[in-house]
């Protein structure tokens, strides 16, 4: 037989291939093959040298990508030839420091089904122990503190293993070879339970079994979960549900809750063979499922929104926990609203004080927040609403938007102020942070000057650009401003609305001009007034505003925006004039106090910016239909809006038409258009009058805004268009925006890897400022 | 009053006025500058402050006071921010032609009583006439000097983590006067400006604890601009309690109808004082006997972190950052 040619190459693999049983899997393809060589982890991925005959290195780099692990992801293969150097075995070595970091840092991962098993085995030594782990799951981004993923870089090193645990971690072959947290009850992290003074009153399976007690009960349970505090009550219980709403300040907002399993989910809500998958999926993310009528739920759980955020057990501590319940828990973010989740015991003590009736905590240290994830299906499509947990921080590869396929420099992208993420650029990805919240509050704003530190130290990269937003006031704003003075880096400032769309845009690998459909709350315009009904011809380097909606004013700036009858108030004020607004408005409690006062503000302008804003006018709208005059969340209006036409949905006629804009030319700008809503309003008004049912009013003005789009595409000629912006986290209006314009022959692209939100605005300020800094 | 100043009746009209309401043997001279003795300054103290502001605002009355009591009032405040104890003004105004000789005699006539109130002296001034639509309607100047005691040295740059933070009161009430007597906004408007004098007051702190680390008093911007300045100076955190800041629930009305925040209004009659832990109780029951301190507080304290900014307890148990604002408070929200 022909001897066959030994060679010897040398492979780099880049993507998310540490803490993911990579090592293990490559060490036992290379013994089936009879390769030789070794593996490490490096801060760029993995390093392999292989030797063997020709045929079997080449089967072996093949089945490296295709036989990686599920939760493996091999973005780029290196190979260089290297000299043979008579090696006969494969070798697993310890990581190496050293180099240019291109580290992808895993996800945490939801548990597996080996683990699953060893947890309800009673013979197992890891029989209902809370922190198991393998390869193939657990705990990642949440306990790492540096790269290399090593033991030694997680918040797991001060646990010694214990001997039986040692010997899984060195064995190649077994499903625990480096898995940096393995755990097992003799020498890994322990529950315990506090009462409000931080008192342990009980331990381990004890303490779960008196946490489950409480809840039973009625009670409020913090615990501490994979990327933060959870706050669980009985979600069959309203006095529960209620005194949580009470304590934490939120009396309106859906709550999450967590389901044993998909079938008991099942039970409630209305699941899709996609959402069954994003349920399951590793990231276990909350899932936005349709309500059955008898869900056994209580109503104060998901207040009068037809949706639940359901969610089932990613943690072995969740999954005992469920068992021992058997039934559904309210599990929401251990905060108060719009701060990032509490991740450590002290800190909950005191954060969580008033809130929680005891503490489910234990020793493994949760290295930095990591909320749960929001998604919701649209025909059969992801939509993210909040990226955390299980997303983050997979990175985002960017290659198109790259003209003359150079690399970008480095760049730090701060995002908004609310819905806060950032990111950061270099090469041809962009990483964004976890989800970091509301940056008006002191731990959203901590959390995230930790993620601009922790960005750069996991990636070991440089900002050369700092990118943000055009508001001068908004937090991150200042944090780019004084970091540019700090650094001595260029500032670059992006109008929001563009950032959006070029967010949209990136996420599909777009480049040349798109149409942008940017619709949301509001952002500062490059006029100085705050945009948000936009259409913008954009490409990443710059963008052109093609369209708004006819500009209202906001009385009260930020008042208006939680008590959305004063947008309606506003919008008729602009539609029948003063006299015409009040008598409109006659009927209503809330005008009649504030009613006057609010007139003098709008007379004289005091106080009342001026917006184009398509939020504003979904609020207006939706006070107009009776459905919310005052929100004490945001979005609250514009919910109740979409879930009122979605209601009608089901029994529209045929014929059923939107009501009308009237899209002119702008008088000072000949190339822009302004699309009036005053025929709109006056119309259903009328029809308001005639007795129109408020799902009719909601229904119809949806079908006014998707004709809008299909008009103002047909003047833009261009063929793609991009819908963005926080208004399209509305799926009826998506749906239908995506009909319509596929009808017409327009490509639609809108997002699935960052939110629509202003959780996506980093990448598009990233990607912007890759552009115009390349001009120069 | 007509334009074309030098005219001879006129000048006479206007010296007379200010002779007679100022009235003070200084002035009297009417020599073109003041002249002070330095030993009577000497035993007062070992150095001397010395500032100057103008005084523009629309309406000229409103509730509460005017552009006199500001003017006098303003740069007292600003004299005593130091510690000083101020002892002369200067007064120099800008009248728009047409304004009429009552108004002018009005304006006066409240100078003269907020420098008598307050013990300062008025002792130089001078006014031009300038044509229609050259200025609105009156401006004011005021230059001030006094004099500061041997042992007092307050700084921006003195706040330190453990220090205690203190106001003489409510705040908010003359921004929203201003805006209430602007526009008729059809608000109950029982709120009247806070203008005062605060060199007593401060005096009277002073007397107490020398030892005052930081005091400005909070005009525009309020005291969340006053309190950033600190922070940023000092290198510290600046921790508030909501619930601890006074505030008139007419001013909290008004601001929940305008979207405004109360830590942002104007004030123009509050100081803002950082001092150190042990001597916060003795001060505030201190400035609680001065009708300017009457309704003091402690809202808050200083601590290491987070650096150089101002963040807020709030009445629902977050903690919120209170930034320096650019725009004119155009909302953040998306
Ligand atoms: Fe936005
Ligand atoms: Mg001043
Ligand atoms: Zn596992
Ligand atoms: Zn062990």
């Amino acid at each position: 037989m022909k001897q066959e040619t030994v060679v010897r190459l040398r492979v780099t693999v880049e993507g998310t291939v540490q803490g993911v049983g990579f090592r293990p899997f490559t060490f036992r393809v290379a013994q089936q093959l009879g390769v030789a060589g070794w593996i490490t982890n490096s801060s760029r991925g993995a390093l392999l040298e292989l030797e063997g005959p020709v045929g079997a290195v080449e089967t072996f780099l093949v089945r490296l990508q295709t036989e990686a692990p599920a939760t493996a992801k091999v973005d780029r293969l290196t190979v260089e030839p290297a000299s043979p150097m008579g090696e006969t075995v494969f070798g697993i070595r310890d990581s190496e420091g050293a180099g240019a970091r291109r580290l992808v840092v895993p996800p945490d991962l939801a548990i597996c089904a080996d683990c699953l098993r060893e947890l309800s085995d009673p013979m197992d030594r890891r029989y209902r122990y809370p922190f198991l782990t393998c390869t193939q799951c657990g705990p990642r981004v949440s306990l790492i503190t540096d790269i290399p993923y090593d033991r030694a870089n997680t918040t797991m090193s001060r646990f010694e293993l214990c001997m039986s645990c040692r010997v899984e971690y060195e064995d190649p072959t077994n499903r625990r070879f480096h898995a940096e947290p393995i755990a097992c009850p003799a020498c890994g992290p322990r529950l315990a339970l506090w009462d409000v003074q931080g008192h342990e009153v009980a331990r381990e399976q004890e303490a779960l079994q008196q946490a489950c007690e409480i809840i039973r009960q009625g009670g409020i349970v913090a615990v501490k979960g994979i990327g933060g505090f959870q706050l669980w009550v009985d979600a069959r219980s309203d006095t529960a549900v209620q005194r949580l709403r009470l304590r934490k300040t939120r009396p309106d907002k859906p709550f999450a809750v967590l389901f044993p399993s998909v079938s008991a989910v099942r039970e409630s809500c209305r699941v899709a063979p996609e959402e069954e998958v994003l349920l399951l999926s590793p990231g276990a993310p909350i899932v936005l499922l349709r309500q059955r009528n008898h869900s056994g739920l209580v109503q104060s759980v998901s207040s009068n929104t037809p949706f639940v955020g359901a969610m089932v057990p990613s943690s072995p501590l969740h999954h005992l926990l469920m068992t021992e319940l058997q039934g559904p828990a309210v599990a929401t973010s251990g905060n108060r609203s719009d701060e990032p989740i509490v991740i450590d015991e002290q800190e909950a003590l005191v954060r969580l004080a008033g809130i929680a009736d005891a503490f489910l905590v234990h020793d493994r240290a949760i290295a930095r927040p990591v909320d749960d994830s929001i998604v919701r299906v649209v025909e059969g499509e992801t939509l993210i609403l909040r990226r955390a947990r299980g997303y983050v921080p997979r990175s985002i590869r960017v290659q198109a938007p790259l003209t003359n396929g150079s690399a970008m420099v480095p760049i730090l992208a701060v995002g908004g102020h609310l819905k806060n993420t950032i990111a950061l650029a270099y090469g041809d990805r962009v990483m964004l942070s976890q989800h970091l919240g509301d940056l008006s509050t002191l731990e959203a704003f901590e959390a995230f000057r930790r993620a601009v530190d922790d960005l750069q130290r996991l990636l070991a990269v440089q900002p050369q650009v700092v990118a943000c937003d055009l508001h001068p006031d908004y937090r991150s704003t200042i944090f780019a401003q004084e970091f540019a003075e700090r650094h001595a880096v260029p500032p670059v400032r992006v109008q929001h609305h563009h950032a959006h769309v070029a967010s949209c845009m990136a996420e599909h690998n777009l480049d040349g001009e798109v149409l942008g459909v940017a619709w949301d709350g509001g952002g500062s315009g490059s006029d100085g007034t705050i945009w948000g009904g936009e259409f913008l011809i954009a490409g990443y380097p710059g963008f052109r505003r093609l369209a708004h909606l006819r500009p209202f004013r906001l009385p009260g700036g930020e008042a208006a925006m939680r008590k959305p009858w004063r947008c309606a108030f506003s919008v008729l004020w602009e539609t029948y004039g003063e006299k015409g607004a009040v008598e409109a408005c006659a009927a209503r409690q809330s005008v009649k106090k504030e009613g006057d006062a609010l007139a003098a503000l709008l007379h004289r302008g005091i106080a009342s910016p001026w917006t184009t804003s398509m939020g504003r006018l979904f609020d207006a709208v939706s006070s107009i239909a009776g459905l919310c005059d005052e929100a004490s969340f945001e979005g609250q209006a514009a919910m109740a809006l979409e879930f009122a036409a979605e209601r009608y949905e089901k029994n529209v006629p045929g014929d059923e038409t939107g009501y009308p804009f009237a899209v002119m030319r702008n008088d000072g700008n000949q190339a822009m258009w302004v699309a009036d809503w005053r025929p709109l309003i006056e119309s259903l008004i009328k029809e308001r009058r005639e007795g129109s049912s408020s799902e009719r009013i909601a229904y119809r003005f949806h079908l006014a805004l998707v004709d809008l789009i299909g008009q103002i595409a047909e003047h833009a000629t261009l063929p793609r268009v991009v819908l963005t912006g926080g208004c399209f986290q509305n799926v009826l209006l998506l749906r239908l925006a995506r009909r319509r314009l596929a009808r017409a022959g327009f490509t639609v692209y809108s997002h699935r890897q960052v939110p629509p939100n202003d959780g996506g605005l980093s990448l598009g300020q990233a990607i912007v400022a890759a552009h115009r800094s390349g001009e120069k | 009053l007509a334009h074309g100043s030098g005219g001879k009746a006129m000048r006479e009209l206007v010296e007379q006025l200010f002779v007679t309401e100022f009235n003070n043997p200084l002035l009297a001279a009417l020599e073109d500058q003041a002249v002070v003795p330095l030993d009577e300054l000497q035993q007062q103290g070992t150095r001397l402050a010395f500032t100057t502001d103008s005084y523009v605002v629309n309406p000229l009355f409103f509730p509460g006071g005017s552009i006199g009591e500001l003017a006098v009032h303003g740069t007292i405040n600003d004299l005593a921010m130091s510690g000083a104890r101020p002892l002369f003004l200067s007064c120099g105004m800008i009248l728009e032609e047409g304004l009429s000789i009552d108004t002018l005699g009005e304006v006066v006539s409240r100078m003269k009583h907020a420098a008598r109130e307050a013990g300062v002296v008025i002792v130089t001034g001078d006014t031009k006439v300038v044509e229609r639509g050259a200025a609105d309607k009156l401006f004011v100047n005021t230059a001030g000097i006094g004099v500061i005691r041997h042992d007092v040295a307050i700084s921006a740059t003195r706040a330190r983590p453990g220090d205690v933070v203190i106001t003489n009161g409510y705040i908010g009430d003359h921004g929203i006067a201003i805006l209430l007597a602007r526009n008729e906004l059809a608000l109950e408007s029982s709120v009247e400006s806070d203008t005062q004098p605060l060199h007593e007051l401060v005096q009277e702190m002073v007397r107490v604890c020398p030892d005052i680390h930081c005091l400005r008093d909070a005009t525009r911007g309020g005291i969340a601009t006053v309190l950033n300045e600190f922070a940023a100076s000092s290198n510290v955190g600046i921790h508030l309690s909501e619930a601890a800041i006074p505030v008139h629930e007419t001013v909290r009305g008004a601001c929940e109808i305008l979207g405004l925040d109360p830590l942002y209004l104007a004030n123009e009659g509050k100081l803002v004082a950082i001092v150190p832990r042990e001597q916060a109780d003795p001060i505030v029951e201190a400035m609680r006997t001065h009708p300017a301190g009457r309704d003091s507080a402690i809202i808050g304290e200083v601590k290491e972190t987070p650096n150089g900014a101002v963040v807020m307890a709030t009445a629902f148990g977050g903690t919120r950052v209170v930034d320096t604002l650019i725009g004119d408070q155009l909302p953040r929200i998306c």
